[in-house]
């Protein structure tokens, strides 16, 4: 038991101290871990729907965009300066704080879940794929083009100037400067990701181990078996779909204070497939497994991105980091599905088991 | 006279052209073990399905432990009284066998989100009261060591077993069993009985849907023969044994009783 | 009347394309209940083939039409091909592996097509020769245009052959049995693995004639344009009930021609609010309303809830 919380405080060190360290090497390093620890809160969010329910949804990314322009119309200029009125009402304009922003985004996250749930989720399983889907693509048609007649989104341009979070006081947009020693932003915002994933991971955990986890697992096995069992699986179903659209509500917001910027293409299609691929190739339903592919699926790609600059010129061009970074993440998806259908890290098991001997008791 | 646990009155249901039940009633009594038997296509699966809310009637009523009782959303079934096995097995493969009879307790159970994420001293005493239950079920069916086993890694009679414990653990007033002897061999039907049995001798009440017909005879109380949607026979084993409809219907003509 | 027509026949145009991509979904979901994502690729290789071919013979002094018409063949053997290995790569070592499993292989699969294609015929947007003469056909106002008329005639012969192919024919008779009970339909003789390849290998000609009508009818080919008309045709397909062969022809009809009357008319009819860039979402309100009255679709059967 003293080893083990030994261990746990020694990785506690270490995960705090590794930007730190990193930052050495250039912030763009330690802006990569920070983006992994956010596709980690994604992912984690969406295994409660996938992994844990077994709802497919590929339209994840829909709430994160929620979030995000939540926040971003929120904490930018661009309100006040399209909208007088708006302008009249907050002659500071308009800088909403977080302890607003954030839970008014995941709120809004998880309305919109509960809301395309409702209708949706009697529906068989693969319908529901290709109906979170369309309600992905519907959402970024709509922050491209909601410029006319009334700009809200500002349209495929997007929203900038979007104010980074103050927490306490310190403001996460500028370094920190604590007795001559600078800490960089990003680094700010890796500890806050840092934070909130070890909350989440604290918090599915809980979800897995309650009455509420068992039930959505026995509707992801077997649908019918859960209702015998007086499983009330709609109610069930709308409740994962509300609590990851949540997650995905408080990782939108967080992505627009990080960015400080937001467009609509960070929430295309193919972010969605993504966080999908994350929570699958790791091991649905299993936590370290989920964070696992998350961490790789997001990290490694970057990785590459900084040591592919050659590779360019040897191919003429045609290989360029960004087109091998598609390749390695397709290549990824079907090599590890074959070699290892239930994921990198499935859950741990127990071996088959005997079969009992012949008498009861 | 004892305690009615279900009583059900002219069930009627219709698929397009065919009759499926026509008029169907039965009366289980508390501590009964109560068979449906009757050939292929008899409408034993549908009966069953009727009363356990996944077909609506076209005709009938029903009355559970006194209550009117109407078998509408499947899953207010169970939270009503009524539990039940499925003939081909269905239980939460890839959930541990403790796991899959912790689901169970679902229906009597009740924390919500609050308890769960702060973990609350009334979620946790419900939580161990539920392991408690589960284990103890295990126990009862005598698969107490594979409780930490995915339940997809269990022996066929295991299974079976493990089924019917979670189907106990949601304190069902009437448990129904969809022909649990299917598959399996002699030894494994005996301890089936025994189990069967023991669960009856605990004051329980059983609904009994059995191809076996000797594993009918020997358990049931009393007996329903359908045939053809119809209800050709009731009583207890002795009576149906003896009834000529049934011996022609069921048993085929020429077949000699015993 | 002529915006109308001309929205219409466009419309209709639209929507048989999508119905030869639909097809390939429903039938591979119906025998295999595997949504494969990777068909839109096929579409989008059989589109580039074609060009390829097109543009490489245009020298050659042979008329538009016959260039067009030798591609066709060329890009179903291409995509056919494509289709069979894909399926036996990618899908049949999953065929007893968690549900989600075939699926992130075809997502990868679909990923994977486009990065190749992006780095064999590079990404920029590459014009479709004209090869049919673009003129639209005067029946007292321009509607119509002599590509959109192919498009549909050729529609009618595919599908009067799929039709008698899946109900007349040995091929047909297994390939509904397996759909029906894989474990069934092998204890009586049909050759499941067989079955399954055939499909795929329809599937992807039904997909490379489609690719090249869409390349002849909107001018353009990319790695990308797979996307959407694959996107679509699903949608069509599970509008229509996926499984269900006229399901997914009526969803599709359905679903080009909503499309292309609502980006006609939203914007009049909403004073200019919403405009034609709002096609997608009348496509997929569509759906949502579609499904959400009819769960199983517009021609699917109800699936009940079997114990």
């Amino acid at each position: 038991m003293k080893n083990k919380f030994a261990v746990f405080l020694v990785c506690a060190v270490a995960l705090v101290a590794l930007p730190l360290f990193v930052q050495q090497f250039g912030q763009g390093w330690v802006r990569i871990l920070a983006t992994a620890l956010l596709y980690t809160l994604l992912a984690l969010g969406l295994n409660i729907i996938v992994g844990y329910a077994g709802l497919l949804d590929l339209g994840y990314v829909a709430f994160y965009a929620v979030g995000a322009y939540m926040y971003a119309l929120l904490a930018s200029p661009h309100l006040t300066e399209t909208f007088p009125w708006i302008a009249a009402m907050f002659p500071k304009g308009l800088h909403m704080p977080i302890w607003v922003v954030v839970p008014l985004g995941a709120g809004l996250a998880a309305l919109a879940g509960v809301l395309l749930g409702t209708p949706v989720l009697k529906l068989r399983g693969d319908y529901l794929a290709i109906v979170t889907l369309g309600f992905g693509e519907i959402i970024r048609v709509f922050m491209n083009n909601l410029e006319h007649p009334v700009n809200i989104t500002n349209g495929p341009r997007g929203l900038d100037r979007i104010d980074p979070f103050t927490i306490f006081g310190v403001n996460f947009g500028k370094p920190l400067v604590v007795g001559g020693f600078s800490i960089a932003s990003v680094t700010l915002y890796y500890w806050l990701f840092l934070a909130l994933v070890v909350g989440s991971v604290v918090l599915c955990h809980r979800l897995e181990l309650s009455r509420i986890g068992r039930a959505w697992m026995a509707i992801r096995e077997d649908e019918i078996a859960a209702k015998a069992m007086g499983i009330n699986t709609r109610n069930m179903k709308l409740l994962a779909f509300g609590m990851g659209a949540t997650f995905g509500g408080v990782s939108g917001s967080m992505f627009a204070a990080f960015q400080g910027f937001v467009s609509p293409e960070s929430f295309s299609l193919m972010e969605s497939i993504m966080i999908v691929a994350m929570v699958v190739l790791g091991g649905m339903g299993y936590l370290p497994g989920v964070i696992l592919g998350a961490l790789l699926l997001s990290a490694l790609p970057e990785v590459l991105r900084y040591v592919a600059g050659p590779l360019q010129h040897l191919t003429d061009g045609r290989l360029d980091a960004s087109i091998l970074r598609q390749l390695l993440i397709a290549l990824a998806m079907i090599v590890i599905m074959l070699l290892r259908p239930r994921g990198l890290m499935p859950p741990p098991e127990h071996g088959k088991a005997a079969p009992s001997p012949a008498t009861a008791k | 006279m004892s305690e009615v646990v279900l009583e059900v009155k002219g069930v009627s249901k219709r698929f397009g052209g065919l009759q499926a039940l026509s008029d169907v009633g039965i009366r289980i009594e508390r501590g009964q073990v109560y068979g449906l038997i009757g050939p292929n296509g008899a409408g034993k699966t549908t009966f069953f399905n009727v009363i356990t809310g996944l077909y609506t009637p076209d005709a009938g009523s029903f009355q559970l432990g006194g209550q009117p009782y109407k078998p509408t959303a499947v899953h207010e079934v169970a939270r009503q009284g009524i539990a039940r096995t499925f003939q081909n097995i269905r239980l939460f493969p890839e959930m541990t066998a403790l796991e899959n009879v912790m689901v169970g307790r679902h229906v009597r159970t009740h924390s919500g989100l609050v308890g769960a994420l702060f973990r609350t001293a009334k979620f946790k005493a419900e939580e161990a009261d539920i392991a408690a239950r589960a284990h103890e079920l295990l126990d009862y069916v005598g698969i107490r060591r594979l409780a930490e086993y995915k339940s997809r890694t269990l022996s066929y009679g295991d299974q079976r077993r493990l089924e019917i414990a979670r189907a106990l653990a949601t304190e069902p007033k009437l448990i129904a069993l969809d022909e649990p002897a299917a598959g399996m061999n002699a030894t494994e039907k005996v301890v089936l009985r025994e189990l069967i049995d023991r669960i009856r001798k605990d004051g329980r009440t059983i609904l009994l849907i059995e191809h076996d017909v000797k594993l009918v005879m020997g358990l049931c109380d009393r007996l329903t023969v359908l045939d053809y949607g119809r209800q050709i026979a009731e009583g207890t084993p002795g009576e149906v044994q003896r009834n000529e409809k049934v011996i022609e219907a069921y048993l085929g003509a020429g077949h000699k009783t015993h | 009347m002529d915006y109308f027509l001309e929205l219409f026949f466009g419309g209709l145009t639209r929507g048989s394309i999508y119905a030869l991509i639909a097809l390939g979904y429903t039938m591979v979901y119906g025998i295999i209940g595997l949504i494969n994502f990777a068909h839109g690729e096929v579409l989008m290789i059989g589109a580039l083939v074609s060009w390829t071919f097109t543009t490489a013979m245009a020298g050659s002094g042979m008329p538009g039409w016959v260039l067009l018409l030798l591609s066709v063949p060329l890009a179903v053997l291409v995509c056919c091909a494509l289709n069979f290995s894909i399926e036996k790569i990618a899908y049949r070592p999953l065929r007893s592996a968690p549900r989600l499993s075939p699926l992130i292989t075809a997502i990868g699969m679909s990923l994977l097509l486009q990065t190749l294609a992006m780095i064999i015929w590079k990404p920029n947007p590459k014009p479709f020769p004209t090869l049919l003469p673009p003129d639209p056909i005067d029946l007292g106002g321009p509607v119509i245009t002599i590509t959109q008329c192919l498009i549909l005639g050729l529609t009618v012969v595919i599908l009067s052959a799929l039709m008698w192919l899946v109900n007349r024919t040995k091929l047909g008779r297994a390939m509904r049995a397996t759909a029906e009970n894989p474990r069934v339909a092998g204890l009586m003789g049909v050759k499941p693995d067989f079955v399954i390849s055939a499909t795929f290998v329809i599937g992807a000609a039904l997909a490379a004639v489609a690719g090249i009508m869409w390349a002849a009818n909107y001018g353009t080919v990319q790695h990308t344009m797979g996307f959407l008309p694959g996107l679509k045709a699903f949608t069509a397909a599970v509008l229509g009930g996926i499984g269900n062969l006229a399901g997914a022809v009526v969803g599709a009809l359905v679903l080009g021609l909503v499309e292309a009357l609502g980006a006609g008319y939203l914007g009049e009819l909403t004073g200019g609010v919403f405009g034609s860039h709002y096609a997608d979402v009348f496509a997929f309100a569509t759906l949502i309303l579609v499904l959400t009255l009819r769960p199983q679709g517009l021609l699917g059967e109800r699936v009940a809830d079997r114990a």
